[in-house]
């Protein structure tokens, strides 16, 4: 192998496109309401999936999750996702 | 062949399997199951993933499911123009493996909802409805929680200008967008709705309205 791999600890995290409606975070929002505290508001329900990567790079790990998290982990239909990706 | 068949699509959790088979066995429609993991289609004449919980419903309603090795020769059969119809779960799988438009999200004030329910055939021009009428009344079960159609503005325009809403609620339970109960392809081979025409096919049940459904995609095989 060339290039030596390096570990990654990659997060995707998973939201409701902005315009589709969202009454997980409608519901919570109203919860939060009703506990009384003030300046709450835009509450939105999401997912996070972590993993590990192995990849000779941060650029190879982000491709690879960016390919993952469009075709299996959300869909563009409904859903945007977002990557974070840290040296493990 | 002889005797033209029906597939069924079973994945690791669906169960409606045996209702869908039951129902086209009773019309006297052959039926064999194709399990998930298999590519071989056997030689049948039309297609039909039935409702459940495709692989747990874990991620999303289908998200796996469209990846199990099946799914590629699905994606094969419904663009050879053959009739392929996905009830409830497997309208949600057909959605997420692009063989239908939009996608069914969560239902408006996240009601699970197992109720009769009262349809109106929006297009007789589909695999599944050929035998009915535009305009007809069909009394038929749902059971779902993620039946909420949603697309974006110009799929819709789209769908609607094409004729290819086949089904709508009378009275929207759970906050599709134009009441929309299901669709076809531009094709119009491959059809996917929420409600369990399986489940209305007997006197007992107390409907019988789910046969139009089945004779029309057996008319079509």
């Amino acid at each position: 192998m060339n290039g030596k791999s390096m570990r990654f600890q990659a997060k995707v995290q998973v939201w409701l496109r902005s315009g589709i409606a969202d009454p997980e975070g409608n519901t919570v929002s109203e919860a939060i309401n009703a506990l009384g505290y003030p300046g709450i508001d835009d509450v939105r329900m999401g997912k996070i999936i972590s993993m590990n990567v192995e990849a000779d790079s941060k650029e190879s790990a982000e491709r690879r999750v960016s390919e993952i998290a469009t075709s299996l982990l959300s869909n563009p239909v409904l859903e945007n996702a977002e990557i974070q990706i840290n040296e493990a | 062949m002889t005797a033209k068949s029906v597939g069924i699509v079973v994945f690791p959790g669906s169960n409606c399997e045996y209702d869908v088979a039951a129902v086209l066995e009773a019309i006297g429609v052959k039926t064999q199951f194709i399990w998930h993991g298999q590519r071989d289609l056997e030689g049948v004449s039309g297609l039909i993933l039935p409702g459940g919980f495709a692989h747990g419903d874990y991620l999303r309603p289908g998200a796996i499911a469209r990846f199990s090795p099946v799914m590629s020769s699905v994606v094969e059969f419904a663009n050879s123009g053959r009739p392929v119809l996905g009830i409830c779960n497997g309208f949600q799988v057909l959605t997420e493996a692009g063989l239908l438009a939009g996608a069914l999200q969560k239902n408006a004030l996240l009601k699970f909802l197992c109720e009769e329910v009262e349809l109106e055939v929006a297009s007789a021009r589909s695999s599944s409805t050929s035998l009915a009428e535009t305009g007809q009344r069909l009394r038929l079960p749902i059971n779902h929680f993620e039946g909420n159609y949603t697309c974006d503005a110009d799929t819709l325009n789209e769908l609607e200008s094409n004729d290819q809403v086949v089904l709508r609620y009378v009275e929207n339970p759970n906050g599709s967008m134009n009441s929309i109960a299901g669709i076809c392809s531009k094709e119009r081979n491959v059809v996917g709705m929420m409600p369990h025409p399986e489940r209305a096919c007997d006197d007992l049940l107390g409907s019988v309205d789910g046969l139009q459904i089945f004779k029309s995609f057996a008319s079509n095989l």
